[in-house]
């Protein structure tokens, strides 16, 4: 028994004979733990509403589970066996009954629908909600576009209980897009009257109050160190969830959220170490479901507009030069899907991610930057997030040792999380790593936000070509034409000019891992990748 | 208001005469306080870590070994590896430099600024003390462990701004013990003689009133460098440490310390033991420092 | 009294006023754009523009230190970015919660290291004060976030002796009635002993971890300061008329003792402030501390100059305080500006 195993029996027994329980439950509070799912995180939210300015991802949690969408999608069965949203499939949520035309599609709410405070939904509300989503700019706005809805004038209110979206153009992703997070319906009588002159659209109360006609509402919140929900008994729009109340506690330090974990203490935690994640896997005391980011990759990006990265060749060489393997072992502990070193001569498919073909070869590394003409190297700069350290710092720590063999002199930068998103919009950073991923699970997507010339600020490498440009747009026609030859043509031409000309290399498509308790059931994978209370039982 | 400002005023000390009397007396307290003298020993091993330790370390602090990774300490490697696979043992000698660096090359800074700033203000009075005494009394009225973090914040988390900022959180203690130091010299017959004589001000002050109040300097420096390294490693758990891969002290400890409850406990552990034992190195080698400056204090 | 507490007062302004400026100049040159933050993620260069226009980031520093001077005199600390709210509500809300920490940690460590330095002094060079100084030093030199995660390690996980680390209650607990602010104190004032239990069992590990901290300056000071009044002629004169060893140490000698102490207490405090940032990131301490380190690693201002502020008032107060304690223990002593 080595030291290591000894120190964690010593935990183990601690654990078994349960010394000292901190508190006795009386049986009043006992039922209530019964009822109360008890969720730890590093951070919360700083917004509750998702069209508020700034509103950062875990306010997109509140958002999903406190407000209801006209459709949603319907489950499936994912890896592992753990449900998955069905792509492609939606169904009803405010809405009973969906009927899409040619050019638009109509909405017949669901009777008996209430918003929190008793009113009832009506279609007004859903214009209102949809008219300020794509009115009030910024996040909201733009995700609106991206399925082509860009007007008040597109939505329409037939009578009190119908509503009909007409669309600008044909486009595929119009209705997925109406089941992500920010179509949410509001209370608009409720929000209107808080509303300024100086604040039309009521922001300032939604950004602290939830008024929505969703499955929870916000009863307590302190930013940055709880979020209370409780159920709305009166929710029409589903069975009625499980659990009575959500507790949600921000703990800053990891080691402390997996102390929690094992003795029991909390319920669900999702951003721990991968390193935590392999080990409780391993001990198998905790539920932990492991299931990759739809639609998502970290990558190595990096700066096509300033020598030396504006050379392809030099691209390809540090493509080539990446420890691929031992980031997926020693940064990933395994818990991650490779994107690299699909064997030589295998077919481009119709998908995204997919794997490319680079792997760490040195020599070859070596032998095109000769060729470019960097026989000696350069010396760059390598960026990362500091938010994501734990992942981020050993990977470029990893990178930086492995260019080093090419004779590329990195140096580390590490930037404050709140200031990475500035960074990247300057698009002056040489060499960075980088997470994107999208919540509309189609390949065109990905590449419209990080391939296109429009240059949106998820194409952080500055990449523009007239060639990607075109497969980008063929695709979208194609897609919305239902041109499935067309299509496969055009996603396989965008993803082998990826690849060629590698403005970045991906690494892997990271995983999103939850561990629970033993008793805890009903989880389901999320394109958001947030939690969806509704479905969890505390057995 | 220091730690220190309740010492009683030095009586004048001749010069040359008692350097031999003062070695003697060295001599006798380090015989007398055995802690003192493993405190002299260990400040030795330190220096001579942070002068050889990158040529006598068995591993490149530096290189991964990533099917090496999170060993527990053995034959090869004396302290475990981390999750790189990078030998510990090899980054926390190799870390002495640059903590060493840190703490003295800020207390230098804080030496310089505060101690003759402090001085100045003692001897001449007037507005000059009034402005010296105005900039610390702002700057002890920060927290003064966020003024660090908004300075390392602000101008980037370099070395040399990890040394400012400890420098200048730091600047009131000296200022004020200077001060107050050469204040109760100012009058003292010594320094009338040294005037009378035609000696210029700064001549006094720096040949006079300097070399006085160097001991007690010498004993409030040796506290500080403890705390420069303390501050270094709390700047390092939220982020504003040094670059990586840069071995250092501060950041294995806030780095490890993510792995305790997992049980790989000796990354945090080893570099905590290295900090902790420098720290107090310092903390208790002032305390000596004070016996041997000041006899009449031990009896 | 109340003249000489207005002139104390009055001298403080000035450094207050210091504060005041270098927060603001230190605030502005933090990195990061506030106004591309709040744009959004896909914002346009136009867009961001505006919004720089709308928060005023458009305008020269010395009009926005002059509009940043009017709000504060209107009492307005202007709107944390990260929590989206009022930085004096905030403030408010968390103040109490940091002030029963420190205060607590304060109040243990003069508790252990006050007796500490007295028996070290009394018995000086013997290996009692040695021990008292291998351990008040061992203490501080360890990194305070080493020490919280350790204990929490130790006493939570492996003996489960502890509360798990989540704050100022358990979970399941809501907090007393609001009088001080301070849970310990007013769940006492409403006599709800469980709710003061669960409060105690919560605070306990943080107060530990600050008094261990803080245990040497004061042991230090307390023991310096004892030996040079045991050296003191009246001792030497109480000794020789035949008093108790005991009623000389503890009468004459410690009240004396004492003063020198007391004005430490001011320093440590402002060192312990410090620390506290640490330990509230620590123990998911919901504090003002965690709450100003949050804002600067984030670039957002208006919290890090609120905290700035009120520390700085604090720590003026606190001074206050004890100069008047000072010259009601030794009305040599007065009360000067």
């Amino acid at each position: 028994m080595d030291r290591r195993d000894f120190l964690k029996s010593t935990a183990a027994t601690a654990l078994a004979t349960g010394i000292a329980a901190p508190a006795v439950w009386s049986p009043a509070k006992a039922q209530s733990r019964q009822e109360t799912l008890l969720v730890v995180s590093e951070s919360g939210p700083n917004n509750i509403d998702i069209h508020g300015v700034g509103t950062n991802v875990p306010g997109y949690e509140v958002s999903w589970n406190c407000y209801d969408r006209l459709i949603s999608h319907e489950m499936k069965t994912g890896p592992n066996g753990v449900p998955y949203y069905d792509r492609d499939k939606f169904k009803p949520e405010l809405a009973e009954d969906m009927n899409v035309g040619d050019m638009s599609a109509t909405f017949k709410l669901r009777k008996g629908a209430k918003f929190q405070d008793g009113t009832p939904v009506t279609a007004k509300d859903v214009k209102w909600s949809f008219d300020r989503a794509v009115t009030v700019g910024g996040f909201p706005t733009f995700q609106m576009k991206a399925g082509s809805l860009e007007k008040p004038e597109q939505f329409v209110v037939v009578d009190d209980q119908t509503i009909r979206v007409d669309f600008l153009r044909k486009d595929k992703l119009t209705i997925p897009d109406l089941a992500v997070i920010v179509p949410c319906v509001m209370n608009s009588e409720l929000v209107k009257k808080h509303a300024t002159a100086a604040d039309p659209w009521g922001l300032e109360y939604t950004k602290l109050n939830t008024a929505g006609s969703g499955a929870y509402k916000v009863t307590r919140w302190t930013p940055g160190t709880e979020v209370v929900l409780d159920r709305n008994e009166e929710w029409a729009c589903g069975p009625l969830p499980k659990v009575k109340r959500v507790i949600w506690r921000m703990v800053p330090s990891s080691g402390n959220r997996r102390a929690l974990l094992e003795r029991g203490d909390a319920d669900i935690s999702y951003d721990l170490p991968n390193r935590d994640f392999a080990e409780m896997k391993s001990n198998a005391k905790l539920n932990i479901v492991s299931i990759p980011y739809s639609n998502g990759i970290q990558y190595i990006g990096m700066n096509v507009n300033k020598p030396p990265f504006n050379n392809p060749v030099v691209r390809q060489a540090i493509a080539y030069a990446l420890p691929y393997q031992k980031i997926m072992d020693a940064v990933m502990f395994g818990l991650a899907k490779p994107m690299f070193g699909a064997p030589a001569g295998t077919a481009t498919k119709v998908e995204w991610p997919q794997a490319h073909q680079y792997n760490t070869d040195i020599a070859k590394a070596k032998q095109l930057l000769s060729s470019a003409g960097y026989p000696n190297g350069f010396e760059t700069t390598l960026s990362f997030d500091l938010g994501f350290a734990v992942v981020n710092e050993p990977l470029c720590i990893l990178v930086q040792e492995s260019l080093a063999q090419i004779g590329v002199r990195v140096t580390l930068n590490k930037i404050p999380g709140a200031n990475w998103r500035t960074e990247l919009n300057k698009k002056e950073m040489p060499l960075f790593t980088n997470v994107f991923s999208g919540w509309l699970d189609y390949p065109e997507y990905f590449f419209f936000w990080c391939y296109d010339g429009q240059n949106s600020v998820f194409n952080t490498m500055g990449y523009q070509s007239k060639e990607m440009d075109g497969y980008i747009a063929g695709a979208r026609t194609a897609a919305a034409a239902g041109d499935t030859p067309d299509y496969d043509k055009n996603v396989k031409s965008f993803v082998d000019l990826a690849f060629k000309d590698i403005p970045r290399v991906p690494l892997f498509q990271p995983y999103v891992n939850i561990a629970m308790q033993k008793n805890i059931e009903g989880y389901q994978y999320w394109f958001h990748r947030r939690l969806d209370y509704r479905t969890f039982v505390k057995g | 208001m220091t730690i220190l400002s309740e010492a009683p005023a030095e009586t004048k000390r001749p010069a040359a005469s008692g350097l031999m009397a003062m070695v003697r007396h060295t001599q006798y307290v380090l015989a007398e306080n055995p802690v003192t003298a493993g405190s002299f020993a260990l400040f030795i091993a330190f220096l001579i870590a942070a002068i050889l330790g990158p040529s006598i370390v068995p591993y490149d602090p530096l290189a991964s070994d990533t099917a090496a990774a999170l060993q527990s300490p053995s034959a090869h490697h004396w302290f475990g590896t981390d999750q790189l696979g990078r030998d510990i043992f090899s980054r926390v000698i190799v870390a002495t430099r640059l903590d060493m660096t840190i703490a003295i090359a800020s207390v230098v800074l804080v030496f310089l600024l505060g101690g003759f700033a402090g001085i100045a203000a003692g001897f001449y009075g007037g507005w000059t003390d009034r402005i010296v005494g105005r900039i610390s009394d702002t700057i002890m009225a920060f927290p003064l462990f966020v003024l660090a973090m908004g300075i390392v914040a602000a101008l980037g988390n370099t070395v040399t701004n990890i040394i400012v900022a400890t420098a200048i959180i730091n600047f009131p203690l000296y200022a004020r013990l200077a001060r107050s130091e050469a204040n109760i010299r100012r009058e003292a017959g010594f320094v009338h003689a040294a005037r009378l004589s035609g000696n210029s001000d700064p001549r006094i002050l720096m040949c006079f009133i300097l070399p006085n109040i160097m001991p007690l300097m010498m004993v409030q420096i040796s506290l500080t460098m403890g705390y420069a390294i303390l501050n270094a490693a709390g700047l390092s758990f939220i982020g504003l440490g040094v670059r990586p891969p840069t071995p250092e002290w501060g950041i294995m400890v806030a780095e490890g310390a993510a792995f305790i409850v997992s049980g790989e406990w000796w990354i945090a552990f080893f570099p905590g033991v290295a900090l902790m034992l420098a720290v107090f190195c310092f903390n208790l080698l002032g305390d000596g420092l004070r016996d041997i400056v000041d006899p009449q204090r031990r009896t | 009294m109340l003249r000489t507490i207005g002139r104390r007062v009055a001298t403080a302004i000035p450094s207050l006023i210091g504060v005041i400026i270098v927060t603001f100049l230190l605030t502005r040159v933090l990195p990061g754009d506030t106004a591309s933050f709040f744009a959004g993620p896909a914002a346009t260069p136009q867009a961001i523009a505006e919004v720089r226009k709308q928060l005023g980031l458009d305008r020269s520093l010395p009009e926005q230190f002059a509009s940043y001077v009017v709000n504060l005199a209107k009492g307005d600390l202007g709107n944390s970015l990260t929590t989206g709210r009022p930085v004096v509500t905030e403030i408010a809300a968390r103040l109490p919660a940091s002030a029963e920490l420190t205060l607590l940690g304060l109040l243990l460590s003069l508790i252990i290291a006050v007796p500490l330095g007295i028996v070290a002094a009394v018995r000086q060079g013997s290996w009692i004060d040695h021990t008292c100084r291998i351990v008040a030093t061992a203490g501080v030199s360890l990194p305070v976030f080493f020490t919280g995660l350790i204990f929490v390690y130790v006493f939570y996980f492996l003996l489960g002796w502890s509360p798990a680390p989540l704050g100022r209650l358990d979970v399941f607990n809501s907090p007393p009635p609001t009088y001080t602010g301070f849970y310990l104190i007013d769940a006492l004032i409403v006599r709800d002993f469980e709710t003061f239990r669960a409060a105690l069992s919560q605070i306990a590990l943080p107060t530990i971890t600050l008094a261990v901290f803080s245990l040497a300056p004061i042991a230090r000071i307390t023991r310096a300061s004892m030996l040079a009044i045991l050296a003191a002629e009246f001792i030497r004169t109480a000794r020789a008329s035949g008093l108790k060893s005991s009623t000389i140490i503890m009468t004459y000698a410690f009240r004396n003792a004492m003063l020198p102490v007391i004005t430490t207490l001011g320093m440590v405090f402002s060192f312990l402030l410090g620390a506290n940032v640490l330990v509230e990131k620590v123990f998911a301490w919901p504090g003002i501390g965690s709450y100003a380190v949050e804002a600067l690693i984030a670039s957002d201002f208006a919290p890090v100059q609120g905290f700035v502020l009120t520390m700085a008032i604090l720590y003026v107060l606190i001074n206050l305080c004890i100069d008047l304690l000072y010259s009601a223990i030794d009305p040599r002593v007065k009360v000067e500006g």
